[in-house]
Parts: structure tokens; C-alpha cells; sequence
């Protein structure tokens, strides 16, 4: 957690060129009106901004950038704020630059399967234009009726359907980016590669820290013929876990597969009742899509495979209407954890399926030890685990053991080959453990790349990538030989 | 030999050449030497550093050395049901992995599958610097850091030299079919599109010699039903073409004098062009074959590419020494270069492989 600093005040001058950029209303300079801004998606880190400013043109965003750049005023963009790693979080002397206004859909061309959309545009509004046509922009993260576009171009966000169609990076077309000086680039295009490296994919998930995101073409599927669903009960942790790597070792890639584990289970079911097996250890959603014939040749083969791996039941959605209810459990799992504790505190790790049935059982281990408790539902298929710390930020110590718990899971992910983070990204939150996953050399590397960006360190500084010195004395302080290459295995 | 000596051989050769101040030039099979800019440096072969390192079907990630043979990995993948479902072209007997990740190029399946990039998930290189780093991992879901295994791949070994690469794999489908009619490459563009707006288990298409070819691979069940859904009759000749069309080995590549690839939003227009054209991809992929010589100036395909918002690129017959690629803005070719010194401020990777201005700018 970061200990909020007094937000500075803006600079006159600064601030009445700003008042030329923008009309009135686009500039938020009131504390009380800057406090809706001074968090993201994780509410421990607070910071209230200097001072807010919500373009709705891509030109003022340009002037806007320009003018810090030439005061070396610090810049966060913000899209919806449902980011869950404090990427968002402002700087006490720096600007909050929200793109929620820019939200146009500009063009929608079924013929070429393509959206360009301005970086405000909701995740689902995109989907919903599209929908009269027959397609659909695949990513789907659980936020997505409020998550922007340009949120999920800085985080490379997932969703349940990555498996089978892929993350942000790999439905995007071309991203317009203002670089902190405001030169524009286009990055990518309509055709199916480019000239030159590869910037469109060194900016997916790059956190706001190497430009900022005003223009993206996405790519749009047509919606699959048929979607089918199967949830599967087990009284074991660890065979659901197998069944995972059984499914996939069977040739099969369901558009989602998803695991609950039972305290979960109970928790959505007891919020929105619809028919979750709250007897089991642990429950499997597995989708397939395609055609007719295919979906339900592979809907039989689903559940042999799911009853061969021990489960002692298999439920089949027999409609639209049920099937929507099935992922309607899943998709409300963070109200569901809100009912049953004050706080709660959602990880991302992501770990080879293989070693799911370990982690999860190592995450229990740790949660008993730190006196909380741990749910979990996650993507299964993609080996990204959303550990739910359960706690309460009222009683003295619980928030601070439950970071602490955060931060040993992480290490436990990285320990078994995996990553700190799958879709959530960096942010302020794990940039310790990014001292644990990358050694010096590399954090240097990505801070070159950082720098031939933002020379002067301008866009979101302090998120995403630790800075050695800053390493040096986290692995001093937490017992790591300093300088230890962390990942020295070779 | 071992994972440490054999990549520590290779960072001493480089940290060598740097205190030498000599130029390299990392290469492994030799299969696409054709392409690119022509580079002056001494070869840096990655071919003895080769093996699997990893292979886990159940994960359906691989990891190799940079200078294991494209075939040996297919060939296992192959025996274990799977593939890499972004075919890439071999060009050659001796083709490495590292080759492919660094030329970026893939096969007939690209508009239907995704691109290397897509299936790239970690990587080991040797900077500029001599470093030894490590990006990514083994894992399909991953956003600690900077994508820089995704910035590498199709980088041309102009940043780095890659040293392992971990990919996403897949399995092969449990039924495969292509079917042909034949069409003017208009109508099978129009065709091509259409298909393209429809859920239907296409993975590759292609309009060759007035013939439109498409392939269906997936269930059984599916194939057999868009089969009746697109017509045509079924080619019994479809796996000897798609790999013909992949190599290069069709006879319109073979008799071509210069090669060129134009990489396009599908919906573009075709416009007459001076040679034989080859379209790929859904019609994003656009060969001209010119067979006499060097009668089109190379401006006039970047002016079109740029004009309908895509590049072009010399792909094969260009004069030893010119440019290649689409030239960038000069916004972009500027970070193009800022990055270059961000990985290799000597310039000792392949110096102006991609883009040669003068030696202190190419890339
Ligand atoms: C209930 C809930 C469920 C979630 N489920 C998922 C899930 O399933 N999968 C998943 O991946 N994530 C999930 N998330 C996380 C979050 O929704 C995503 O990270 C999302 O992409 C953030 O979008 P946003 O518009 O809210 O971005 P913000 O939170 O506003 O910003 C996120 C980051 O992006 C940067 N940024 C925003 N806009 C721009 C821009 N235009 N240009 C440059 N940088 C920009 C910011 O600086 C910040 O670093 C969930 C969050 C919640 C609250």
C-alpha cells in the first residue's frame, strides 16, 4: 500500500492554458470532485490527483499532452477505472487524463469484420454494435459492461473466453498512440501485419506507460452457430484440476473453461441461485462452440472425459436461458465474495495447468497461515488463478496480512514456473514481486524501452516496472542475497 | 551440449565482436537469406545451439533452442497430435526456429489461426550488450512486464539474438478438406469475404491460376457441413498445394523475376498489376509475381500499399544493397530507431537488415 502524499496544487499558469484547451466542465479541480479519481479498481492504493481533466477530442488530448510535456507535469490516463492492479492510482503532483469522453463508435464495417472505436468505448458497447450484424468483439473480461477499450489495450485484459479466442492482443487491428510529446503514431493497420517492429504488440499491455491509447480498430468474429455448456461437480480439488489438462490433452479447446472451488461455489449460489452443485470441492463450467452436429459430438465427449476424471456429476445447460444462468454464477463472484466479507482482495497468477491442483492446495496452506480465507474462482483453462483474499479492513492488522498473503501466492506462482500476473497487470500493486520475476538486467532493458518512448519519464512513472535501485532494496529487506539474480537457473 | 555452455559460447562470441567493434550477423539455416535488406557482418551461427528443451502436450507450450530445426519440432509435435497452427514456411531444408521467430512469417493458415507473434509466449536473447535476458515465459497468460517477446519476433534479429523461444501450440484438427472452383479473383475475393463474416472452420484460402481455394479443418462434423454450405468439389490435391503456396514452389513463384508481397486490408480493391498475382489470407495477402525484368519502380508499390492503408515489400529479386520494406513515417522510423539503441546501442545485430539510411541509423 502507498501512503497518500498531499496533492499538489496546479500551477496557475498551466492551468489557465488548460482553461483555453478545454471547456469548463472538462476540468476537475475540486477536492471533493477529485476524490472519485484518487483510486482504481483496488482501493488500497489511494492517491488524490492534482488535478483531473477529461478531453473529448483526441486533438485536445494531443494539446493537453504538449503542455505537460513542456512542464514536465506527470500524466495518468484513465479509462474506467476498473483496472485491479493501481495502475490507474493518480500522482499527487501530476494529472489524471480520462479518455471516458472520447467515446464514439467511429465506424463499424461488417464487411471487412472491423470496429474503429475511440480508447472511452465500453468493452460490451462494442459487441452490442456489432451484434445486428452477426459478430462480436471476442475478449471478454467480467468487467466488461464498464471497462473501456483503452483499459484493455494498457492491460492486455483477458476474459473467460481466451483460451479458444485469445486476449486483447490478439484481436486488434491498429492503435492510434499519442507519444507524451504528442507526436501520433499508427501502430498496426487493417492489413495483417506491418513494416517494421512490432509496436502495436509492445503497446498491448504496456500500461499506460508508452503512450496514450486514442484510436483502436478491433477485430470482429461472427458469433459461433451454437454455444454450449457443461458444469461438473467434483468432491475433490485436485480432480478437477486434472480434468483441466485432460480436457486439453483430449484435443479439445473449449471457448472457456472455468473453476470454482466449493466456498465459492456457496457464496454465488447463496447470492443468485442458479442450481450450482454447493454439496462439491470444486465445479468446472466448460463451454464448446461451432456448429450443431460438432458442439454436441464434443458435448459427449466433454462429459465422458469429465465423469473419467471422477466427477460425480456433469449437467449439460439444455438451453440459452440456462446456460446464461450457469455463467451468470461465474460472472457474479465478486458480489457474491462482497456479501460474505467487508473487503475482499482479488490476485492474478498465472501457472502451467499442470500445477493448478499445487498451487491451489499451497494457496490453503498459506491462508491457514495468515489466519484468512482464500476463494477461489478462476480461468482453469488459461492456468489463471483469481485467488479472493477475504478480510476486513476495520480490524487492526487484516489489511496488511491479507497484502502480505497476496504477495506470498505470487511467489508461490513464480516458485512453479508461472507469472504475477495473467491479465490484471503490474501496476503499483506487484511491483515488488516484479523484482522477484526479472533481475536487473532485464528491468533495465524495459526501462530503455520505456525511455526511447518517454524520454522524460512522464506517462504513469512508478507503475509496471521497479526500478533497481528500488529492487536492490526489496530483495535486501525481504532476505534475497542482494543483486541475486532471481531467476538464475541457467 | 548443455543449455549453459552452449548459450554462454554464444555470449562470449558476442561480447568478442563487441570489444572488436565488428558487426554480426546472427543466422541459422540459411533458408531465408533472400530476405530482407542485404547485411555486411560475420555470421553468428545458432545452429549448433539446438534441442527441446520443454515439451508439454497437455500445457500446449514448447520451448527449443533458437537453432533447432523447424522440421524436428514439427515432427514431434506431429507425433503427439499437435502443431504450430501458424504454418510457417520453411524455404529450405535447414530452417530453424530461430529463423522463424525472427523473419515473423507465416503460412496460408495466418488469417484464420494468427501470426507467430500470436503463439510467441517467452523468449531467451543476448542483447547488445552481451546480456543474457529473458522475457515472457511458458505460460498462455502473461503481462508482467513489457511484451518484449512479442517485439522481437519478426524483428529480423535487428535487436537481439534470440537464444530460446517458448510457443503456444495446438491441435491438429481431427479432419482437414479443401475444396476448389474456379472463379476470376474477383468473384473469389467477394467469396473470400463472405466466408470471412460467417462462423464457418476455414483455415486457409486462396485464389491461384483462376482457380479459389479453401480449407476446412475442425470436427469432422463441421467440415462436412461447410462443405455443402461454400460448394465446389472436394481437391484431393489440397495438402500438396497449401504447401506449394507456402514455399513458394507453385510455378508462378518459381518463374517470377522479382517478388513481391502486399499486405492489405482484405476489403482493398484489386487493381491490375504487371505480373502474375497469388491471393492469400482472405485477400489480404496479395503476391505480384513480375517475370520480366524490373519493369515496375519499387515507388509505385509503396505508394499503392500506403494509399490503401497496408505495405509492400520486395519479398524476393531485390538489388543487392536497396530498400525492401515500406518506408516508415518518419515519426515511426525514429522510435524505430530509438528502440535499435534500446537494445543494441553498438549496432552489432544485422545492421541495417531492415532499413539502411546510413550505418549509424540502419536498423
Ligand atoms: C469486477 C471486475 C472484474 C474484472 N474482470 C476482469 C477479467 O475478467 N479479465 C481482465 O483481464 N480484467 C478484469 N478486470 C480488470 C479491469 O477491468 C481491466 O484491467 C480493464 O481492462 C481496465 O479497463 P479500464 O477502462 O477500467 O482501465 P483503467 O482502470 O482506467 O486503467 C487501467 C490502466 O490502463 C491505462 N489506460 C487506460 N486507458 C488508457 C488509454 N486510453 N491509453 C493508455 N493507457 C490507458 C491506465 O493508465 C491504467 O494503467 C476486472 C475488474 C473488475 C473490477
Amino acid at each position: 500500500m502507498t501512503r497518500t502524499k498531499h496533492a499538489q496544487t496546479c500551477d496557475p499558469v498551466l492551468l489557465s492554458v488548460l482553461q483555453k484547451i478545454l471547456p469548463d466542465d472538462a476540468i476537475v479541480t475540486t477536492e471533493e470532485e477529485r476524490r472519485v479519481y484518487e483510486c482504481d479498481g483496488l482501493p488500497m492504493f489511494r492517491q488524490l490527483p492534482m488535478l483531473v481533466v477529461l478531453p473529448d477530442t483526441t486533438g485536445q488530448v494531443r494539446e493537453i499532452l504538449q503542455l505537460c510535456h513542456a512542464h514536465k507535469v506527470p500524466v495518468v490516463a484513465r479509462g474506467a477505472g476498473t483496472g485491479l492492479s493501481a495502475g490507474a492510482t493518480p500522482l499527487a503532483d501530476g494529472i489524471v487524463l480520462s479518455l471516458a469522453r472520447l467515446n464514439a463508435i467511429l465506424d463499424l464495417d461488417p464487411q471487412a469484420c472491423t470496429a474503429r472505436v475511440q480508447p472511452g468505448v465500453r468493452n460490451l458497447a462494442i459487441s452490442e454494435a456489432a451484434d445486428p450484424h452477426g459478430l462480436y468483439y471476442a475478449p471478454d473480461p467480467s468487467s466488461q459492461i464498464a471497462c473501456t477499450i483503452g483499459g484493455n489495450v494498457a492491460e492486455n485484459s483477458g476474459g473467460v473466453h481466451c483460451l479458444k479466442y485469445g486476449l486483447t492482443v490478439h484481436n486488434i487491428l491498429e492503435i492510434h498512440l499519442l507519444l507524451m510529446d504528442g507526436t501520433l503514431l499508427i501502430l498496426g493497420s487493417s492489413a495483417l501485419d506491418q513494416a517494421g517492429y512490432d509496436l502495436m504488440a509492445l503497446t498491448i499491455g504496456s500500461e499506460g506507460l508508452l503512450g496514450v491509447v486514442v484510436e483502436v480498430v478491433v477485430k470482429l468474429l461472427p458469433k459461433p452457430v451454437l454455444a454450449k455448456v457443461a458444469m461438473a461437480a467434483f468432491d475433490d480439488v485436485s480432480k478437477a484440476a486434472n480434468a483441466v489438462g485432460e480436457i486439453i490433452a483430449a484435443g479439445l479447446i473449449p471457448a472457456g473453461l472455468e473453476m470454482m472451488d466449493g466456498p465459492s461455489i456457496r457464496a454465488v449460489e447463496d447470492y443468485v441461485r442458479v442450481g450450482y452443485p454447493v454439496e462439491a470441492a470444486a465445479m468446472l463450467l466448460c463451454e464448446m462452440d461451432g456448429n450443431q452436429v460438432e458442439v454436441e459430438s464434443q458435448m459427449v465427449r466433454i462429459e465422458d472425459l469429465l465423469k473419467g476424471c471422477g466427477a460425480t456429476s456433469v449437467k449439460i445447460a439444455a438451453d440459452e436461458a440456462e446456460r446464461a444462468k450457469f455463467w451468470l454464477g461465474r460472472k457474479s463472484a465478486f458480489p457474491a465474495a462482497g456479501r460474505i466479507s467487508p473487503d475482499y482482495y482479488c490476485m492474478d497468477g498465472t501457472v502451467p495447468r499442470r500445477k493448478l491442483a499445487q498451487v491451489l492446495e499451497g494457496t490453503a496452506q498459506l491462508a491457514e497461515e495468515f489466519q484468512l480465507t482464500v476463494t477461489n474462482i478462476f480461468h482453469a483453462g488459461d492456468g489463471n488463478l483469481h485467488p479472493l483474499i477475504l478480510f476486513d479492513a476495520n480490524k487492526p492488522g487484516e489489511l496488511k496480512r491479507a497484502e502480505d498473503l497476496g504477495a506470498q501466492i505470487l511467489l508461490l506462482c513464480i516458485e512453479v514456473g508461472g507469472t504475477i500476473t495473467g491479465e490484471h497487470g503490474v501496476g503499483l500493486e506487484k511491483i515488488q514481486q516484479m523484482c522477484v520475476q526479472f533481475n536487473t538486467e532485464e528491468l533495465e532493458q524495459m526501462h530503455r524501452v520505456k525511455e526511447a518512448f518517454d524520454p522524460l519519464q512522464l506517462l504513469n512513472p512508478g507503475k509496471a516496472v521497479p526500478r533497481p535501485r528500488h529492487c536492490a532494496e526489496y530483495r535486501l529487506a525481504s532476505g534475497m542475497k542482494s543483486g541475486e539474480d532471481p531467476h538464475a537457473k541457467d | 551440449m548443455p543449455r549453459t555452455n552452449c548459450s554462454q559460447a554464444l555470449q562470449e562470441q558476442i561480447l568478442q565482436a563487441l570489444s572488436e567493434q565488428k558487426t554480426l550477423q546472427p543466422c541459422g539455416g540459411h533458408s531465408k537469406d533472400f530476405y530482407g535488406r542485404t547485411v555486411n557482418g560475420e555470421k553468428l551461427s545458432c545452429a549448433g545451439h539446438r534441442g527441446i528443451l520443454n515439451y508439454e502436450p497437455k500445457e500446449l507450450v514448447l520451448t527449443a533452442k533458437s537453432g533447432t530445426p523447424l522440421q524436428e519440432i514439427e515432427a514431434i509435435l506431429a507425433e503427439r497430435g499437435q502443431m504450430l497452427a501458424f504454418e510457417p514456411p520453411h524455404f529450405g531444408p535447414g530452417t530453424t526456429l530461430g529463423g522463424v521467430v525472427a523473419a515473423g512469417l507465416a503460412g496460408p493458415a495466418r488469417a484464420y489461426r494468427g501470426s507467430v507473434r500470436d503463439y510467441v509466449l517467452g523468449v531467451r536473447v543476448i542483447n547488445g550488450h552481451g546480456q543474457i535476458l529473458h522475457f515472457g515465459g511458458e505460460v498462455i497468460k502473461n503481462v508482467a512486464g513489457y511484451d518484449i517477446s512479442r517485439l522481437l519476433t519478426g524483428s529480423l534479429g535487428t535487436l537481439a539474438l534470440l537464444l530460446e523461444v517458448s510457443l503456444k501450440v495446438l491441435p491438429l484438427p481431427e479432419a482437414e478438406t479443401t475444396i476448389s472452383m474456379s472463379c476470376d479473383s474477383t468473384t473469389a475475393l467477394q467469396h473470400m469475404l463472405t466466408w470471412s463474416r460467417q462462423a464457418l472452420p476455414i483455415t486457409a484460402t486462396a485464389w491461384y491460376r483462376d482457380q479459389l481455394y479453401c480449407r476446412l479443418s475442425g470436427e469432422r462434423s463441421a467440415v462436412h457441413d461447410a462443405i455443402s454450405l461454400i460448394g465446389g468439389d472436394e481437391n484431393t490435391d489440397g495438402s500438396i498445394f497449401w504447401t506449394a503456396l507456402r514455399e513458394q514452389t507453385l510455378p508462378a513463384f518459381t518463374a517470377s523475376k522479382r517478388l513481391w508481397r502486399l499486405s492489405v486490408p482484405p476489403t482493398t480493391l484489386l487493381r491490375e498489376e504487371s505480373g502474375e498475382v497469388i491471393l492469400e489470407w482472405g485477400g489480404a495477402l496479395r503476391w505480384c509475381c513480375e517475370n520480366r525484368h524490373l519493369i515496375i519502380d519499387k515507388t509505385d508499390y509503396w505508394d499503392y500499399a500506403k494509399t490503401v492503408g497496408g505495405h509492400a515489400t520486395c519479398f524476393r529479386g531485390a538489388k543487392p544493397g536497396t530498400e525492401v520494406f515500406q518506408p516508415l513515417p518518419s515519426e515511426l522510423l525514429a522510435l524505430h530507431q530509438r528502440l535499435k539503441l534500446a537494445f543494441d546501442p553498438k549496432s552489432l545485430f544485422n545492421p541495417g537488415h531492415l532499413y539502411g539510411t546510413t550505418a549509424a541509423t540502419g536498423l
